[in-house]
């Protein structure tokens, strides 16, 4: 699969005004490149934090759904996270895990889902018991469409391919911020 | 009123309702106060850094937040506040309790003390030691206004003095 094409199909679904926090690197470039949304969330650096920025905001608005899509590399390096959000329980939340086993926007390092490491296991393990791979873009659909008719927390793991980011986020983090939060200061639909 | 019902009363004042912390023996009471009051929403995570990520995605959808920690958990910080709080502009509330001066015997904790207001300085993060009883009402409110006045964070940092010294 592809996240460019993953992430279009999902944007495409939301109709809501519901939030997407886009990790950084190629995660939020593809969301950028998918086309101008400002309930979307832009992350220009603090590798990991999408999935706590994302908890805050489900937190405090529990009427309007909220997604994370996050790197495999990113998400290794915040893994306690899972279990925060395991334990907060936000119904609102699903996290999409874009996984193609390498830090590839610094040079195609494999990373440790390369290796041994099984995210949807991890977030399992962590008490995320709605935690499923899509074994292909159907099945990522199906499962988008079950976050947004249910009950969360979720998570949705994809095996990607290492093609490049369609587009590259523009770099202006007031600008995001204030986009963003005048977004959510509206009623979600 | 003891500084832990103090502070807890100022972030009521400026409708502070998230707390978000790591453990520290030192803000002990005011953590188990935060737990037994229904006003704060109360999440314990795994880092400091995930604590201050849920306190900038709740203020950004309109939910006010702090987040507790001790002197070491602050070091751990210097990234996400360079590359999401200031640049962002977030008024995230920090408040901090200080280790590693006037009688700890933690050696570890004694020297990355030392880096904590080195840091917020070189950040320009606001920030302000509380020493006295009295003054707790007064800083807290005062800091937390001016944050969310001027949309930038703010360190409240609890001294020894305040919290370990005895009459």
């Amino acid at each position: 699969m592809n996240r460019f094409d993953l992430t279009k199909r999902l944007v495409a679904r939301l109709k809501r005004g519901e939030a997407v926090i886009g990790g950084i690197g190629n995660t939020n470039f593809d969301l950028w490149a998918a086309g101008p949304r400002p309930e979307n969330f832009y992350m220009l650096g603090s590798m990991g934090l999408a999935v706590p920025i994302g908890l805050g905001v489900a937190l405090a608005q529990p009427a309007r759904k909220v997604f994370v899509l996050e790197g495999d590399g990113s998400l290794l390096m915040q893994l306690g996270a899972l279990g925060t959000v395991a334990a907060s329980a936000p119904k609102n939340l699903a996290i999409v895990a874009f996984d193609n086993g390498m830090y590839q926007i610094t040079g195609r390092q494999k990373s440790l889902t390369a290796a041994t490491v099984d995210l949807v296991a991890m977030a399992k393990g962590a008490g995320i018991s709605q935690s499923d791979w899509a074994a292909d873009e159907t099945q990522f659909e199906r499962l988008v469409e079950r976050a947004l008719a249910g009950d969360g927390p979720s998570l949705i793991g994809a095996r990607i391919d290492a093609a490049p980011p369609a587009g590259v986020t523009e770099r202006d983090a007031a600008l995001i911020r204030r986009r963003f939060a005048a977004a959510l200061a509206q009623k979600p639909g | 009123m003891s500084w832990h019902q103090a502070v807890l009363e100022a972030l009521k004042a400026n409708e502070v309702r998230l707390v978000t912390y790591i453990p520290d023996n030192v803000l002990a009471p005011l953590i188990d106060a935060a737990h037994a009051d229904s006003w704060f929403r109360v999440v314990c995570p795994a880092r400091e850094e995930e604590a201050l990520g849920i306190v900038a995605g709740a203020w950004m959808a309109g939910m006010r937040g702090i987040t507790l920690m001790q002197t070491s958990g602050f070091a751990t910080l210097p990234n996400v506040l360079a590359s999401l709080i200031v640049p962002y502009q977030i008024p995230a509330l920090m408040l901090i309790s200080e280790r590693g001066t006037l009688g700890d015997h933690q050696l570890g904790q004694a020297i990355v003390c030392r880096t904590m207001r080195p840091v917020l300085q070189t950040l320009g993060i606001e920030h302000f030691a509380i020493e006295r009883d009295d003054d707790v009402g007064f800083v807290v409110d005062g800091m937390a206004r001016q944050a969310y006045a001027t949309q930038a964070p703010a360190a409240l940092i609890l001294s020894p003095l305040l919290t370990k010294k005895r009459a």
